[in-house]
This record gives structure tokens, C-alpha cells and sequence, in this order.
């Protein structure tokens, strides 16, 4: 029975639950909700959980197990011949899986009955020429061994889902009756529904912790793989990027992290003051309309795609920052330079910082005002001295925020500031010359994971390696920004 | 009582919000050296009437104040007057105690140094601590001046909110409800307090308490629905009212 038949089947039935629950739960009352301990669409809700929750989790857990569990079974049933010639066994495991979903299209489309299907032999059909008429892509030829382990998991896969079907709908049935028993007029179902909701929600919350956990181990396993075969010292202290994917490779990350913080700041620098004073003047000076106006405008920059902005960045602003300073100054003859990526991200997170700045300004109590002005201080005293330091953990927040999107950020750099490592062998000027080509980390993990690559030379896995690095660096960012705010919000009402 | 010199005269106000008539033709004449309560219900315009002292109205966008207020004989509302200036002459207490979040010393720090009251740090440690004593609380505070002024207590916050207003040597002092915030201990010390400022500042205080209004001023308007309704001496407010709305006030009838 395939899953979505499953799963509606499930829910049919706790939508029976529900309805049977409740008029159960009105009928034990006699009909008068107010003898019942909870409303009575509580006691259908209970109904539903009982038949739906663990019926359905039984459910995921079983898709998530059963396949590697037969698989695995199979694998050693496999002759050990096949298996050295095939190299490895996921890539033999993978065409068995292949060969088996073939058997079943061809017995779907009707070019197959199903004993026959059972019973093929590769050694006197033509299997591998009738699998691949069915549309399937058959790569190798089906060997006999491959050809008897795809037709074992056929039919143990089959078993697992018929098992699984069964179990799922009994256990479904038996959590129905099981809540139906216990809905009567005393029993606290109002409770129970509420346990329900915070299962719900703290399994919202964790998924969003797993998923980071998942998404640092994944980059972990990768990361340990690449310092396998390249020193870790010359990762994290080499000053020369340039690999070179026939080998000997220098991949030294600090160029790259030097780009990164370069433009980032220069970033910041443009960033920070102008949002800051943006925020300060629509919260504090500009009226109401002036306000509804101006704020969602503000807000458009952080709607525009970064590419236009990285357009932005090549054609005006790059050629400009040339003929008008770079030029006449002597300082180079680069359209894409530090200058512009940051520039233009500077551009782009302004309302970052404008939008989150303004928001906490005004969440300052107007008391905080009122008693500065009645101190005969000046709006712009009030500002610098009473309400910015109230503010400060919101705004150091909004910073921050700011400052990890530049340094995660990838297009506007590429077409900015342009895809060239920092030579960092050439000279202070060569590394502080703003007018310079230069590059991120982030560019870097795109170029190096794109293409024709081998996925287990170092040259790829570096990849991995600098995008650790990065979150490392953001996280510390993060945490950071948290001390910040810690310190400071007990100051504050 | 002998009369003494008037701090502030106040003649034909007038307080718009919008199109409400908050404040309509009230005159008061504010003695120097003297506790003046302001009493009425809640709406009665007195708060409004305060703030129009030291023109912290402005801030109001809707609100417009016509009318004089002399203070010294000079209108606090003509064009040279500077309300940056009014203010640091005529300071405020709100009704919430509302410390900066900054250390107790930089509270108190906060006004002298905005006006360039002190010349160096020394004078500044000798204004912070005569306005810590004013205010009834160096005794509390002095060992721990660098401590949050959010920390403390209800009754020591509102101390020292009075203590950063006289810092910066105001002449006139108004207090909005000070006392509405805290527990009555702390509102006894305030209380206290208000009396001993009374040698130095003309005072003016808002309240709801009519015991309280009894107790620490001089002299009692009763504002009702925007007029003020009877203005004189404390003793003779409380009991001989000569209005019969100020008799039904002060007997709890209305209110």
C-alpha cells in the first residue's frame, strides 16, 4: 500500500475519533456540556491524537530504518567476488536498488508478469535489454549475482511495507479504541490536548536546533576528510591561494579571510552610520506620515535581489570609483575592487540596521525622554546620552545581524570586487589598497564546489573546510552580540 | 503667613489638545519658597497645567498653550525664551521614578554636565553628592555610586530622580504625583523631603492624595474639569472651602 494511502487512512480514522469522541464525551454527560470536565471538542481532539500520533510515528521511523536494514541484509548475502569487483558497496548496493525498481516498471507496464519477474535468470535472458526497454537506467550489465539480490529486495521490501501497512493501521485502530474507552464525563481531556501542544511546539524548536547540529557535523565529517590529506597548518596560517586541481595546491585561507573582513567592514562602515542615523531621525525627529512613508521605502533596499545589486556594483559603481579615484590617484585600474563590493553592501544593509535600530528606539520608554527634557537637555543630548545608551543591546543586535550577512554574503562580491584571492606575497599595498580586486570565502566555496571536480581531492573539500571557518566566525559574532546584550539590558526597565 | 515674593504668575491659561478645551482660563499666582499642591479627579487638567510651567508641552505635537506665565516677570512662552534653558531652571519629577539607565552618579551627573555647571571633576563629585544629600539618599547610596540607578529600590529611584533634578540648581521644582508610585514609607520620606526643599525651591506638586496635599503645602488649588475652581491658603482649603465643588471634592462626594 503506498504511504499517501497510508497516511489518509490514518487520518480518516482519527477524524472518525474525533467526531465519535465528542458525542461520546456529551452523551456520558447527558447531553449538558456543563457536567463534562472539558469542552467537548477536547475529547475529539484526544481521540485524534490517540490515533494519529503514534500510528504515524511508528510510521516515519519505519521508512527512516527499514531500507538500510534490508539493504544491509543484503549486502551480505552478496558473493564476496562481486563485491571486490564493484570496488564498494553502496556503488553495487545503488545498482541493486536500480535494478530492483526496474523490475518492478517492467512488471507494472505489463513486459513482465510477476513469477517471471521472480524467476529471471541473467544467464539466459537478455535481462539487462528488456530492464532498460522499461525506461529505467540500467548503466552496467545486470550480473546474475545483482540480479538475484534485486529480486531478494524486492521481495523483502514488499514484506517490510505489508508489515508496515498492518502495523500502522492496527496501532491507529487500537490508539482509537484506547481513547474512545477512556472518554467519559470525568476524564481531563482539556489536559491532554495541551500536552499535546507543547509536544508540538518544542518539536518545532528542536528541529531547528538539529538541523544546525546536522548541517555542523555534515560540514565536520567533510572538514576532517580535508585535513586528512592537507595540513592544518597551512590552512590556517598559509598566505597564498592557489589551487591547482592537477595538485599541489596552496590553499592558504588567510587571503580569503582577509577579503572577507576587508569588504565586510568597509561594509559596516557605510552600513552602520547611515542606518543608525536613519533610524535615529525617523524615530526621534520625523512625523507619524513622514514615517509611514519613509520606512517602507527604506525597506524596499532589503528587498531588491542581491544580483541586481551585484549589477549595480559592475557597471556604475565599479567604473565610476575607477575614472573618479582609482585612476587619477594612481591606485589602480580595477572596475572591481574592495571599494565597490563594500560600497554597494553597504548599500544593501542599510536597512538591516535602519529597520531593527528603529524598531528598538522606539520600544525606549518616552519617560526616559520626558525626564531628559526636563533636565533641560536638547533632543540631540537626550538622544546621545539617554536613549542610544537604552537602546545599545537592541542596536549592537542589529549590527551584528548586519555584519553576518556581509560576511555571508556572495554575489555582490563576485561581480564587486571580482573573484581573485588577495596576493598577500606582493606587498602591504597589494593587501590594504582598497582599490583592489580581492575576494571572500564565500566566492571562493562556490568556485571551488562547482565544475567538474573530483569530490575527494583536497582542492574540493577545502570547500568545506572554509565554510566551517566562516560559521565558526559568525558564530562567535553571535555570541558575542549576546554578551553585549546581556550586560547591558539589566540597566533597563 | 506672611506673604512672600511670587515666583510665578499665571494669568488667563488656556491648554488645547486637538480640539479639547483642557485648561480654560485658570490664573494662579506660585509663591516663592512655598509648596503649592495641585488637587482635582483624574482629568481635571492639573498635570496639564504643570507641564505648561516648564514647557514640556512643547513636545506634544497637538497640544497648544495660550495665555501668560511670567516667571520673574518674564512670559516663559516668548519667542527669546530658550525651553532648553526653562527646563534647567524649572525642573520636573514624574510620576513614575524614571532613573537613566546609566550609574547612580551619572544620573545625578546627568544635568550639571549638560549645562557646564562644574568645572572639573571635583566640582562635579561636590554637586553629585550635595544633590545625593538633598535628595535624602547619599546615606543609601554613597557606597555603590557607580552601581545601575535602575537598581534601586521604588522609593530610593524616586529619590534620586529628585536628587538629578536639583542637581542642576533649578529654582522652581514640579513634581507630578511623585508619590504615586511608591509604598507609603517611601512616600513618607519623599514627603519629608518636599518640606526640607521648600527653604531653597518654589515647589509645586500634583497629587490625588488630599491627606498628602494637607500635609506638605502651603498653599491648595483645586482644579475641576479644567477650571480652577478655588486657589488659597492649605489650612483654609481644607476647611473652610469656600466653592461648594471644592467642599464635595475634599468630602469625598466627588472625584
Amino acid at each position: 500500500m503506498p504511504v499517501l494511502w497510508i497516511v489518509l487512512a490514518v487520518l480518516g480514522l482519527g477524524l472518525i475519533g474525533y467526531f465519535v469522541g465528542r458525542s461520546r464525551a456529551l452523551g456520558s454527560a447527558g447531553g449538558d456540556i456543563r457536567q463534562l470536565h472539558s469542552l467537548p471538542s477536547y475529547y475529539g481532539w484526544n481521540a485524534f491524537m490517540f490515533t494519529v500520533v503514534p500510528s504515524l510515528i511508528v510510521l516515519a521511523l519505519w521508512l527512516l530504518f527499514a531500507p538500510t536494514l534490508i539493504e544491509n541484509r543484503i549486502a551480505a548475502t552478496l558473493p564476496q567476488a562481486t563485491l571486490e569487483q564493484s570496488g564498494s558497496t553502496s556503488l553495487l548496493m545503488s545498482e541493486v536498488r536500480r535494478a530492483a525498481d526496474a523490475l518492478d516498471l517492467a512488471v507494472q507496464q505489463g513486459t513482465m508478469d510477476d513469477a517471471f519477474s521472480r524467476n529471471l535468470r541473467a544467464e539466459f535472458t537478455d535481462v539487462t535489454g528488456r530492464l532498460k526497454a522499461t525506461g529505467s537506467i540500467i548503466t552496467q550489465d545486470v550480473t546474475q549475482p545483482v540480479l538475484r539480490a534485486a529480486q531478494q529486495y524486492r521481495v523483502m521490501s514488499s514484506t517490510s511495507n505489508l508489515i508496515m501497512s498492518v502495523l500502522v493501521v492496527v496501532l491507529a485502530v487500537v490508539g482509537l479504541i484506547y481513547a474512545l474507552l477512556r472518554t467519559n464525563r470525568d476524564f481531563r481531556a482539556r489536559n491532554t490536548v495541551e500536552i499535546g501542544i507543547k509536544s508540538i511546539l518544542i518539536l518545532a524548536s528542536s528541529i531547528a536546533i538539529l538541523t544546525t547540529l546536522g548541517i555542523v557535523l555534515s560540514m565536520l565529517f567533510e572538514t576532517a576528510n580535508f585535513f586528512d590529506q592537507y595540513p592544518w597548518q597551512s590552512f590556517f596560517f598559509g598566505t597564498k591561494w592557489a589551487p591547482d586541481f592537477r595538485g599541489n595546491s596552496a590553499l592558504g585561507m588567510l587571503p580569503l579571510l582577509w577579503g572577507t573582513l576587508y569588504i565586510s567592514t568597509v561594509a559596516l562602515l557605510v552600513a552602520v552610520p547611515i542606518g543608525l542615523f536613519a533610524a535615529i531621525y525617523l524615530s526621534e525627529y520625523a512625523g507619524p506620515r513622514l514615517r509611514a512613508v519613509a520606512k517602507p521605502m527604506i525597506e524596499i533596499l532589503a528587498g531588491i535581489p542581491t544580483i541586481v545589486y551585484g549589477l549595480f556594483a559592475l557597471i556604475t559603481v565599479g567604473p565610476f570609483l575607477r575614472d573618479a579615484i582609482a585612476s587619477p590617484l594612481g591606485l589602480g585600474n580595477n572596475t572591481n575592487s574592495v571599494m565597490t563590493a563594500g560600497l554597494v553592501m553597504g548599500v544593501m544593509l542599510i536597512p538591516f540596521v535602519s529597520s531593527l535600530s528603529d524598531d528598538i528606539i522606539n520600544a525606549v520608554p518616552q519617560s526616559m525622554r520626558d525626564g531628559s527634557f526636563g533636565l533641560g537637555a536638547t533632543q540631540s543630548e537626550t538622544i546621545r546620552q539617554v536613549v542610544l545608551p537604552a537602546a545599545l543591546p537592541g542596536v549592537v543586535g542589529a549590527i551584528l545581524l548586519a555584519a553576518s550577512r556581509a560576511i555571508g554574503e556572495t554575489m555582490i562580491v563576485v561581480m564587486g570586487a571580482g573573484a581573485a584571492a588577495a596576493q598577500m606575497d606582493q606587498g602591504l599595498g597589494a593587501i590594504i589598497n582598497p582599490f583592489q580586486a580581492m575576494t571572500t570565502v564565500t566566492v571562493k566555496i562556490v568556485s571551488q564546489l562547482t565544475g567538474d571536480t573530483d569530490f575527494a581531492s583536497p582542492e574540493t573539500l577545502v570547500a568545506f573546510a572554509l565554510g566551517l571557518t566562516l560559521f565558526v566566525i559568525t558564530l562567535g559574532l553571535n555570541v558575542l552580540a549576546l554578551i553585549i546584550v546581556r550586560k547591558y539590558r539589566e540597566q533597563y526597565e | 503667613m506672611d506673604t512672600k515674593e511670587i515666583k510665578f504668575e499665571c494669568r488667563d491659561c488656556q491648554v488645547y489638545y486637538g480640539d479639547k478645551h483642557a485648561i480654560k482660563d485658570v490664573s494662579v499666582d506660585i509663591e516663592d519658597k512655598t509648596v503649592t499642591a495641585f488637587i482635582g479627579p483624574s482629568g481635571c487638567g492639573k498635570s496639564t497645567f504643570l507641564r505648561c510651567l516648564n514647557r514640556m508641552n512643547d513636545t506634544i505635537d497637538a497640544a497648544r498653550v495660550m495665555g501668560g506665565f511670567l516667571l520673574d516677570g518674564e512670559d516663559i512662552y516668548d519667542r527669546r525664551v530658550d525651553p532648553v534653558q526653562l527646563r534647567a531652571k524649572v525642573g520636573m519629577v514624574f510620576q513614575r521614578p524614571n532613573p537613566f539607565p546609566k550609574s547612580i552618579y551619572d544620573n545625578v551627573a546627568y544635568g550639571p554636565k549638560i549645562h557646564g555647571l562644574a568645572k572639573n571633576k571635583a566640582e562635579l563629585d561636590e554637586i553629585v553628592e550635595r544633590s545625593l544629600r538633598r535628595g535624602a539618599i547619599w546615606d543609601e547610596v554613597k557606597d555603590r555610586l557607580d552601581s545601575p540607578g535602575t537598581g534601586l529600590s521604588g522609593g530610593q529611584q524616586q529619590r534620586l530622580c529628585i536628587a538629578r533634578a536639583v542637581a542642576t540648581e533649578p529654582e522652581v521644582l514640579l513634581m507630578d504625583e511623585p508619590c504615586s508610585a511608591l509604598d507609603p514609607i517611601a512616600t513618607a520620606q519623599v514627603e519629608e523631603l518636599i518640606d526640607e526643599l521648600r527653604a531653597n525651591y518654589s515647589v509645586v506638586i500634583v497629587t490625588h492624595s488630599m491627606q498628602q496635599a494637607a500635609r506638605v503645602s502651603q498653599k491648595t488649588a483645586f482644579f475641576h474639569l479644567g477650571n480652577l475652581v478655588e486657589f488659597g491658603e492649605t489650612g483654609e482649603i481644607f476647611t473652610n472651602p469656600k466653592d461648594p465643588r471644592t467642599e464635595s471634592y475634599i468630602t469625598g462626594r466627588i472625584g
